[in-house]
């Protein structure tokens, strides 16, 4: 696939989704998973692990490439978005800052979905304040033992292993890779849940979970404030695309909907309450497409100001992704209500990019700080040479 | 490239999130209270990008951003062997 063009790339990613995947994706909510070979069939695709580096088996994908693979899921099933997400943090945090011995064990059968990753960030008591994780790792003869509860694990029921933030003594925050096979890690399915239902996710018990020296990720310490942070950052810029995604497919339906239905003589569409939430949808959605491209290009570039403008483009998306699905069940009227009909999902979905990857709260604080950093007029802050003799 | 070539831009970098605190090229960044989480890696991407350098692994650990200075010896240590 890597020889396509990044245009037909993105057209058949959207025919994937469409014809694959929008077609179970409710059978799937309903049950509450998604079956293991689908993520070998996107791997079958070459489709798993894209963006990462041909010597591991990805493509080297842009950052936009990726993106349209992120909006067609999205669009298609945001349940199987949330835990490929997932998937595609633990290879990029391991690929970025595992040693060379866990890369080349890893990620060649990440990419060919033999080894999902997850990544276990949240505690029952821990959520946004995440250097307060209480998950802890103890040194071993043969490398550390870790022992703690995680929640809201994405992917969990699925996973093969988990990037995981410890608290490894006076280093302070460590992240490490931990595998099920080794023992001691118990998935447990939380149920009901109000959407991205089908996406597997678990309270994670790690009781004594060997690991081996070569699966701490990045310095000791530095587990959240850079390797972590490295997963997150990465899970904006793909909620960011996969709520464009929604979007997309909330306006597909709106629109599809507003010309087949017919009220007082005329279709919906032709009504002018109905079009004024259409032109909103339509606009709200050309705005989020800005910011993802704008998003992607900085981050190919590695521009430090990548990192906010992600921020920037989950923030305003996922906001975008529910008032537009919020639209869409407002245009369908009950039908938008019953199982019939994607747009409930969307409606459920959309809800929850505006709590992962750090709650718009905190994007708000975050974006606050940055736009007095950039539009702010402050007062000189003289650089100050201390003289020492 | 010497200490006085670096230690302002680090610092006019640095000077932007800070909402015109004052602060000296020895104190800890972090510790002022005024930068996000987010901080470490604006710094690591800022700094790869301004002086062309690529930070190995394990110098990326939040003490070798704590200040200026710190930041400056880092890439002092970096471009000395190109600069010979």
């Amino acid at each position: 696939m890597g020889a396509l063009s990044d245009t037909s790339l993105a057209d058949a990613f959207r025919r994937y989704a469409v014809d694959v995947i929008a077609p179970v994706a409710d059978a799937w909510d309903a049950a509450e998973a998604i079956p293991r070979d689908v993520y070998t069939d996107l791997a079958a695709q070459g489709w798993l692990g894209g963006p990462l580096a041909t010597k591991w088996g990805g493509h080297e994908w842009s950052a936009a490439v990726f993106g349209e693979f992120c909006a067609a899921i999205g669009g298609a099933s945001m349940s199987l978005l949330s835990t490929l997400t997932v998937h595609h943090m633990a290879m990029s945090m391991i690929a970025q800052w595992g040693d060379e011995s866990l890369q080349q064990r890893l990620l060649p059968a990440m990419v060919r979905g033999e080894c999902l990753g997850g990544f276990a960030l949240t505690e029952p008591g821990v959520g946004c304040a995440a250097t307060d994780v209480a998950t802890v790792a103890e040194k071993t003869a043969s490398g550390y033992s870790l022992n703690g509860t995680k929640k809201w694990t994405s992917g969990g029921m699925l996973a093969d292993g988990f990037v995981v933030l410890t608290r490894l003594g006076e280093e302070g925050p460590t992240a490490f890779w931990a595998e099920r096979a080794a023992g001691g890690l118990t998935s447990t399915l939380i149920s009901g849940m109000l959407g991205f239902r089908a996406a597997m996710n678990t309270e994670q018990q790690f009781a004594h979970v060997p690991v081996t020296d070569d699966a701490m990720l990045g310095p000791a310490g530095g587990g959240f404030a850079f390797v972590f942070n490295t997963g997150l950052d990465l899970g904006r810029f793909i909620i960011a695309w996969g709520s464009l995604g929604l979007m997309r497919a909330s306006l597909t339906a709106a629109a599809t909907y507003a010309t087949t239905r017919r009220q007082f003589g005329k279709p919906l569409a032709e009504h002018q309450l109905i079009q004024r939430h259409l032109a909103e949808m339509h606009t709200s959605l050309r705005a989020t497409e800005g910011l993802c491209r704008r998003a992607a290009e900085l981050r190919d570039a590695r521009a430090p100001n990548s990192i906010m403008e992600t921020a920037t483009a989950k923030y305003f998306a996922s906001r975008a992704a529910s008032r537009g699905a919020d639209l869409a069940v407002q245009i369908h009227g009950a039908e938008g209500c019953g199982p019939g009909r994607p747009v409930q999902r969307y409606f459920r979905d959309a809800r929850i990019t505006e709590l992962i990857e750090g709650s718009n709260e905190m994007q708000e604080i975050m974006l606050g700080q940055y736009a007095v950093a950039e539009y702010g007029r402050r007062p000189a802050s003289p650089r100050r040479v201390k003289v020492t003799s | 490239m010497t200490k006085e070539d670096i230690a302002p831009q680090v610092h006019d970098f640095v000077a932007k999130f800070l909402q015109g605190a004052e602060f000296d090229d020895d104190d800890d960044i972090f510790a002022l209270g005024l930068v996000n989480s987010l901080m470490a890696m604006q710094l690591v991407l800022f700094l790869e990008k301004e002086f062309a350098v690529k930070f190995a692994k394990a110098e990326l650990k939040l003490d070798n951003f704590r200040t200026v200075e710190r930041m400056t010896d880092l890439l002092l240590t970096k471009l000395q062997p190109a600069a010979n």
